[in-house]
């Protein structure tokens, strides 16, 4: 173990500096945009600094929170991938997990204690959000269905359900706005400390990204899902793995982790449900883990460099009046200058594990309706 | 009743016809190997690039507009997947947040957040004399805006071209064995780069399409997921294009049942027929299993073990 962390940190290195250029590049695009839709770069530069690290408060009331459910996502995409599996529907588990939390903790909340109630709604959004994955990953196995396409699908008709509930079943007792009622105190994650937004969901999801950093290196099941990811033909010629039941584990695990992302933001942030609940959480998690290098441990760091990005890109809509979905513009860049850095074979290579997934030259070549389809 | 089911038909064909675009350039796009998941991204820049310009140049000036904001959307993705060779959903997902944040942006930087929606000058209908007036579905097939007699030619001339010329075989033989194809003397390379800007042009042609034929304003993430129900609706027609263009035809029905339902009075919550359109493609996706291959080298992650 210590040896592996010795290994870890050296790999671990090698990104930090790679990140180093990243954030110089980030800064870089932010001043270019702003200036090229007409503000101030400098000014914009300085309130995203302020907003995200520059203050105590700021790191601990803004960025931190922002990266909690980041953080769950990042992890639930890091998995995913890690497996070979497409899951592009962690912004629809997240709501299904926040929608899950809601109910159950309106329905316990006056009564029972929050030592009942919070753990049973941060299980219960969990296991929504397995359900919601649950869907595209049968119709995957049963059916032959791209999961890229169910679980977007999907998380359109999260989004419908939640516009539904919370102007019908679940609507705040006067029925005059689309949310629900908020949430009573015992059904409140608590906050870590008085006089900061922090809150309990952000030691849990450090704990869940330890958890998956172990789990995936050092148990079997792990190991199982990281070979299916290499290479699913090997997983089952060479090391014998049942590739559907590994499959199935890893995309409900993967949308548990969304799910919870949504039942800690809902319990901890917001205290009721509505419809724009996450502001595409679910999306940023596919470039916190790929900054991450589907990594767990640094998906947790890189989900806080993703949470600085947009506490100060909502810091810069306040005080300097740039458009917040700059943030997402940054993203999106991030993803694609990352891929073709990898490409271009330039130090920026971080996803060398992902090179698994994309078949080469000889691979296509080879291909059969059979291997590539996936249908017999 | 036959005042509702007229007017059902004509709004089947309205909300089909950017569906129908998107999905038949999807058809050559797949057909070369290729998956678009950036097509949502393609399609919202083409609104975007219409909506911007439609006010200056007009209403054929913004659809020549859309085309090329599609195009260009389309040629990164290209630089991405083709020339770097990087991984085809994950460059198609980020192209599409990409799009998706770009054209917000710009959205707000332009017009302003002020509330008050874009109003933008609509492509009035070509009602074709005589046809038109056949009953039930007269108005619904021959007064329909311009684009709509665009799918009309291009769907029987599309199909024509995939299965009868000589690059339309180069183009199957791409999707099917890249290897076979070099042997052949084909470049798989050049095939697929034509292929990916056709399917980008119909995309931002569809986008287009959205906001000069069918709403009149642009507002962000207008796209809706119409690109990925693109992407379904070309798995349904099992990648040929006329049985594309019928698969298309079924989901503008889904999406014109709420406006029948409306008129019918029928008390059931909104959502359902908003989410219906994605409902049906879960369905329709899982409908389709086993019956028919894809492209053989069409490029994906994942494969299932049998």
């Amino acid at each position: 173990m210590i040896e592996a962390l010795r290994r870890s940190a050296l790999r671990a290195s090698g990104v930090l500096i790679r990140w180093i250029i990243l954030v110089a590049a980030v800064a870089a695009l932010v001043a270019t945009m702003t200036a090229i839709v007409g503000y101030d770069p400098w000014v914009a530069l300085g309130s995203l600094w302020h907003g995200s690290l520059g203050t105590q408060y700021a790191v601990l009331s803004a960025t931190l929170v922002r990266a909690t459910p980041l953080m769950l996502t990042g992890l639930a995409v890091t998995l995913a991938f890690t497996a070979g599996l497409m899951n592009i529907g962690a912004e629809g588990q997240l709501l299904a997990g926040a929608t899950a939390a809601v109910a159950v903790g309106l329905a316990t909340g006056q009564s029972a204690s929050r030592l009942v109630t919070v753990p049973l709604e941060l299980v219960l959004g969990g296991l929504a959000g397995a359900l919601w994955a649950f869907i595209p990953a049968w119709w995957r196995q049963r059916f032959g269905v791209l999961e890229v396409i169910s679980t977007i699908m999907m998380n359109f008709v999260a989004l419908y359900l939640v516009g539904y509930l919370v102007r019908g079943p679940l609507q705040e007792p006067l029925h005059i706005y689309p949310q629900s009622e908020g949430l009573p105190a015992a059904a409140r994650l608590p906050l870590l400390a008085a006089g900061m937004r922090l809150h309990w969901g952000f030691p849990i999801a450090v704990l869940c990204s330890l958890a998956l950093w172990w789990a995936l290196r050092f148990t079997a099941a792990g190991f199982r899902i990281r070979v299916l990811g290499m290479n699913p033909d090997a997983a089952v010629s060479a090391a014998q793995i049942d590739v559907r039941r590994t499959a199935m584990r890893a995309f409900l695990a993967s949308g548990a982790l969304a799910g919870l992302a949504g039942a800690i933001e809902v319990t901890g942030v917001t205290y009721s449900l509505y419809e724009n609940l996450s502001p595409g959480y679910g999306y940023t998690a596919i470039a916190v883990a790929l900054v991450g290098a589907l990594n767990p441990l640094l998906t947790a760091v890189s989900s806080i460099l993703f949470g600085a990005l947009e506490a100060g890109a909502a810091a810069m809509q306040r005080d300097a009046g740039v458009p917040s979905v700059l943030a997402s513009v940054v993203e999106a860049s991030i993803i694609l200058l990352l891929l073709a850095f990898r490409e271009l074979r330039v130090p920026g290579s971080v996803l060398r594990r992902l090179r698994a997934w994309r078949p080469t030259a000889s691979d296509r070549a080879s291909a059969t309706g059979d291997s590539m389809s996936g249908r017999s | 009743m036959t005042d509702a089911i007229s007017s059902f038909l004509e709004a089947t064909m309205r909300t089909a016809t950017p569906l129908a675009l998107a999905a038949l350039g999807e058809t050559i796009v797949e057909r070369a190997g290729i998956v678009n998941i950036g097509l949502e991204g393609v399609i919202i820049a083409g609104s975007f690039g219409a909506a911007a310009t439609a006010g200056v140049v007009g209403i054929s000036g913004a659809f020549t507009a859309a085309v090329m904001a599609g195009l260009a959307c389309t040629a990164l993705l290209g630089i991405l997947i083709i020339t770097l060779r990087a991984e085809q959903i994950v460059a198609g997902t980020a192209l599409t947040l990409l799009a998706l944040g770009v054209t917000g942006l710009l959205y707000r930087t332009i017009f302003g957040t002020t509330g008050v929606a874009l109003t933008i000058p609509t492509a009035k209908p070509l009602v074709i004399p005589v046809l038109s007036s056949a009953p039930v579905v007269g108005r619904a097939v021959f007064a329909q805006p311009a684009t709509t007699y665009a799918v009309y030619v291009l769907v029987p001339l599309v199909a024509w071209w995939v299965s009868r010329t000589r690059a339309g075989l180069s183009l199957r033989a791409v999707g099917e064995s890249p290897a076979a194809a070099v042997a052949a003397g084909v470049s798989p390379d050049r095939i697929r780069w034509l292929a990916l800007m056709f399917g980008g042009a119909l995309g931002g042609l569809s986008g287009g399409c959205l906001v000069l034929a069918q709403v009149g304003t642009f507002a962000e993430g207008m796209s809706a997921g119409r690109g990925f129900i693109a992407i379904a609706i070309v798995a349904l027609g099992r990648w040929a294009p006329l049985r594309v263009a019928l698969a298309a035809l079924l989901f503008g029905a889904a999406s014109a049942l709420q406006f029948a339902f409306q008129s019918l009075g029928w008390n059931l919550p909104y959502q359902l027929f908003l989410a219906l359109p994605y409902l049906l493609t879960l369905v329709a996706l899982a409908g389709i299993a086993g019956r028919h291959a894809p492209p053989a080298a069409l490029g994906r992650g994942w494969v299932r073990s049998s």
